[in-house]
């Protein structure tokens, strides 16, 4: 039976543990970062001298820690990027601007649990020299700004914020910042245009990498709250330790969001790599199976951005042997491992760790409309082929929903969601809005077919009179 | 020009200024401030704070106009946003948004908020709330509900109408 590993929601599953500053510290709380601050330097075999924040940046590397909020970048690497030459301040931002449909995992952590991410992110600053730094918090969680903000006052007067922290002499500022209900605010450089007070568009990289041309033109580090979280457990129990957690190029846990047609839909913390799909949607102890004489069709493997897997889909599993090897095998999707490799090389993602379950009852032509207008709607509308494409597959979407579609629908979907990703547009939303159209169209062409013609059917065949056309095109 | 905040929400304002080496940063914050005191963005406080940020009324105006969460008319005293995204939809949220269009006499078909005429209710789609265990989803003013039923529904709008004619809230 497949088992979670609760390292960040231990605490926060406790049916008595509570947000404040008290019950954090009864359960331990702060007390890595004590460590973390009274750390010595050390003198390395080549004589080298390793300040304490350089021991705590290695052992980030060492862990192998990905980031969680969708691009699973190593968070090591992203932290050696920084320029910390340039003689301008680095800033830290946690990206807590939760909005990958399906993913309500940082939730857990902001309601249950602020102080966890709080040491977390005060070990990043430290670890990173950073004085000044934001939590981008989604405008719609409006309580957890609360209880951030309440968390953040009550760190301040124990001395875990602050001037000269703990006596150590390091000195780091936080603060909340709302966001205001716009999508495009999760990609990090459109969170820092944002959080300098203008329009999220995000930002062309090359020149800017957040790493050295971020907020304010400084060199900016953006790290998701479960990545923040991992870090403090990281600092605790050291990076190889924590490596030996889930599998290699893959460690430690993750918190994996599970909804849609299961029984037990919620939140689950799982060593990475170490449970399969099947074990996420099936297993008792996880999503238990779906409803009663229903068969599962479609499974959205990492957040509605992600490229669908259809029930019974054969795909790719590569595995690294022993000797250094890669095997290939195909396996059913649902025998893959959960983590980022496996479910990249099988032809999808694992995204923000967001698995939305479909069983036969779904229409899957509703579920891409229902989806492509969420990318319609949140596009930010500075590349053409997003702000355009994304429009028009709504469109197209909306009228074979509602009795207007043809069966060609279905290749004009596709040509259009090809002409949107692969470098065309400044941020990866491009991919974005073009991936579930472009998967769902390919392995459920039947069903879009047969609506298409459903539609002309019902409209009494053949061709279109010059109304239906005008209503089609106005998408009504 | 005619608005001027009170002195109360002035010091809140420049306390929340004061988080950021720019001033312009702030600019969400204090949006997110005005409209918790007034209700909405008005023309006016949309002039006040581009001058209390030394900025133009433009960059403060395609923010209001950009970000889904600031309103530039009145609204509702009662603010139901219904999730629309994947998980709420296969859990019934349309269904839930005509039912409760139709126990208030609004239109299910309407795009964007729609207000009663008594100003009691504004009910708008809103996409994905990060609770997509518990769809479908909804918020009443900042509160969210979880697993709403039609039932529920009806009676957290039931709370609300109570809420108001005894004048607390909900």
């Amino acid at each position: 039976m497949a088992r979670e590993q609760l390292l960040i929601l231990k605490h926060a599953r406790e049916p008595d543990y509570t947000p404040d500053l008290e019950c954090y510290l009864r359960h331990g709380g702060y007390a890595t970062l004590k460590r973390a601050l009274a750390l010595p330097a050390r003198t390395l075999a080549d004589g080298r001298v390793q300040s304490a924040p350089e021991q705590l940046r290695q052992e980030i590397m060492v862990s192998g820690l990905r980031g969680r909020g969708g691009a699973g970048f190593s968070c090591g690497l992203k932290w050696s990027f920084v320029d910390r030459k340039s003689g301008k301040p680095i800033y830290l931002i946690c990206n807590a601007d939760e909005s990958e449909p399906g993913t309500f995992k940082d939730r857990q952590i902001l309601h249950r649990d602020p102080h966890q991410l709080l040491e977390g992110m005060i070990l990043a600053c430290y670890a990173n020299g950073v004085h000044l730094a934001y939590i981008y918090i989604r405008g719609e969680f409006v309580a957890g700004a609360k209880l951030l903000q309440r968390a953040l006052a009550e760190a301040k007067a124990a001395h875990f914020l602050g001037s000269n922290i703990l006596d150590s002499g390091y000195d780091l500022e936080i603060h909340v910042h709302r966001g205001a209900g716009a999508y495009i605010c999760g990609e990090e450089t459109g969170l820092i245009e944002s959080l300098e007070g203008k329009r999220p568009y995000p930002r062309i990289k090359p020149p800017y990498f957040p790493a050295v041309l971020g907020l304010y033109q400084c060199p900016t580090i953006v790290n998701n709250v479960e990545t923040l979280c991992a870090v403090l457990h990281i600092a605790a129990m050291g990076g190889s330790q924590y490596a030996k957690l889930g599998t290699p190029n893959n460690t430690g846990t993750r918190l994996a969001s599970l909804s849609g047609h299961v029984r037990r839909p919620g939140c689950y913390e799982i060593e990475v790599g170490k449970v399969t799909l099947r074990d996420l949607i099936f297993d008792p102890a996880l999503g238990g199976g779906l409803r009663d004489g229903r068969q599962l069709k479609a499974v959205i493997p990492g957040g509605v951005s992600s490229k669908v897997f259809k029930a019974g889909e054969r795909v790719t599993l590569k595995r690294k042997t022993a000797d250094g090897k890669e095997t290939e095998q195909q396996v059913d999707m649902l025998d893959l491992p959960y983590d980022f490799d496996s479910l990249i090389a099988a032809g999808s993602m694992s995204g923000s760790g967001a698995i939305i379950v479909l069983d036969d009852t779904a229409d899957l032509v509703a579920a891409l409309a229902n989806i492509s207008e969420f990318f319609a709607h949140e596009s930010c509308g500075q590349c053409t082929p997003c702000r355009e494409g994304s429009l028009w597959m709504a469109k197209i979407l909306r009228r074979l929903t509602s009795g207007q579609g043809r069966p060609a629908d279905a290749d004009d979907l596709k040509h259009i969601a090809d002409q949107i990703p692969g470098g065309r547009t400044i941020c990866a939303f491009g991919e974005a809005c073009s991936w579930p159209v472009q998967s769902f169209v390919a392995k459920f062409r039947e069903d879009f077919l047969a609506r298409g013609a459903a539609n002309e059917a019902r409209r009494g065949g053949g061709g279109e009179t010059h109304e239906m056309k005008i209503a089609a095109t106005a998408g009504v | 020009m005619s608005m001027e905040p009170p002195a109360d929400l002035e010091a809140e304002i420049d306390a929340l200024i004061s988080r950021y080496p720019h001033p312009r940063s702030a600019v969400l914050m204090v949006l997110h401030a005005l409209q918790e005191r007034f209700g909405f963005i008005s023309p006016d406080a949309l002039e006040w704070t581009a001058r209390k940020l030394g900025l133009q009324p433009i960059n403060v105006w395609e923010l209001v106009t950009f970000y889904p969460m600031f309103r530039q008319q009145p609204q509702g005293r009662f603010h139901l946003k219904l999730c629309r995204t994947l998980g709420c939809a296969l859990a019934g949220s349309h269904e839930l948004h005509a039912h409760l269009c139709g126990k208030l006499g609004l239109d299910p078909r309407a795009q964007g908020p729609q207000t009663t005429p008594d100003g009691m209710f504004t009910i708008e789609f809103v996409e994905c709330l990060a609770a997509c265990d518990a769809a479908p989803v909804m918020m009443c003013n900042d509160a969210l509900h979880e697993r709403v039923s039609l039932k529920r529904a009806e009676a957290i709008v039931d709370e609300c109408q109570l809420a108001a004619r005894h004048g607390f809230e909900p």
